[in-house]
């Protein structure tokens, strides 16, 4: 015993394989990441808890109690079956940066994120999309109307939140499953462009 | 949630970095058939992974089943693996395919 695991398992029939991938839905506390991983996944939306408990991370002096961290980050996901084989995961979690630390782990691997984006609190995904950026991650920054009837220019949300062309915008309703499906559609469209771009032309 | 009795990391000890520390929180874990001939004996916490995963499952989902936090089961499932118990599929570090990424967009656009 304590060997390596293998790939499979001994003896495991190989067609119970599964392959899963993730995307990571990010954004401000109650701007609608938990709505967006409802509306599309086939399961409720499941909650576990990621507590600050590294050693060595830099956390808000407020959440310490004798030098040892308390908070525990409540993390949603939910999961969609894509094929036989192909499992897709929505892992919504806060994008604050004393949350980073989680996120290196969370992000490896991951097709790319969505930043959920409520206008009226625009600063809210600032350390998100700056997360993003700085790791060449593929995301998109979707505007979650739940008030239809405000809408922004995309080229001032644009401006506001200080992204270049390269990045979509797109308008979203977190509540509405075909909505919530688009913007999946076009943040994968959007890491097959990105991931075509770095492979070397043959 | 139903809370655990137990402080979470006392059941790891304290530990919060797994031996083998590729677990990702989308890692599959999958009962092996020494996981299921040490099920009549297993106890606590390692006999409930083992019944969570005759069918593979999330690392994620396993964290929710067994009301851990994820640091924890990741934890407990390595030690699992260790044991011969579960495998786990260990991803490469390397980008998603243009294959695997233009699979996921059908499966996406055939919801």
């Amino acid at each position: 015993m304590g060997s390596a695991p293998s790939d499979v398992g001994a003896g495991a029939p190989a067609q119970l394989r599964t392959i899963p991938v993730k995307i990571v839905i990010a954004g401000g506390f109650g701007v609608g990441k938990t709505t967006f991983v409802g509306a599309v996944s086939e399961i409720a939306p499941l909650t576990t808890e990621a507590p600050l408990t590294v050693a060595g991370v830099e956390l808000d002096d407020t959440r310490l109690v004798d030098g040892k961290p308390t908070t525990t980050v409540a993390m949603d996901f939910g999961r969609i079956t894509l094929d036989r084989e192909l499992v897709l995961y929505l892992f919504g979690t806060p994008g604050q940066e004393r949350f980073w630390f989680m996120w290196d782990d969370l992000i490896r691997g991951a097709i790319g994120a969505i930043v959920l984006a409520d206008t009226r609190r625009l600063a809210d995904s600032f350390a998100a999309i700056d997360y993003f950026e700085h790791r060449h991650i593929p995301f998109l920054v979707a505007d979650n109307r739940f008030d239809p009837g405000r809408v922004h220019g995309e080229a001032q949300l644009r401006r506001a939140l200080a992204i270049g062309p390269g990045v979509p915008i797109i308008a979203c309703d977190a509540r509405v499953r075909e909505s919530a499906k688009t913007a999946l559609i076009r943040l994968v469209e959007h890491a097959l462009v990105r991931r075509r771009q770095s492979l070397p032309t043959s | 949630m139903t809370r655990r009795l137990a402080r979470p990391y006392a059941l790891v000890g304290g530990r919060t970095t797994p031996s083998l520390p590729d677990l990702r929180i989308e890692t599959q874990v999958r009962r092996t058939a020494a996981g299921l001939r040490a099920l009549p004996t297993a106890v606590f916490e390692r006999r409930e992974i083992l019944l969570l995963c005759a069918e593979p499952v999330s690392i994620a989902e396993l964290a929710v089943r067994l009301r851990v936090p994820l640091g924890v089961a990741r934890v407990l499932v390595a030690d699992a693996a260790a044991d011969g118990g579960v495998s786990v599929d260990i991803p490469d570090d390397a980008p998603i395919s243009v294959e695997l990424l233009q699979r996921v967009l059908d499966g996406l656009r055939a919801l």
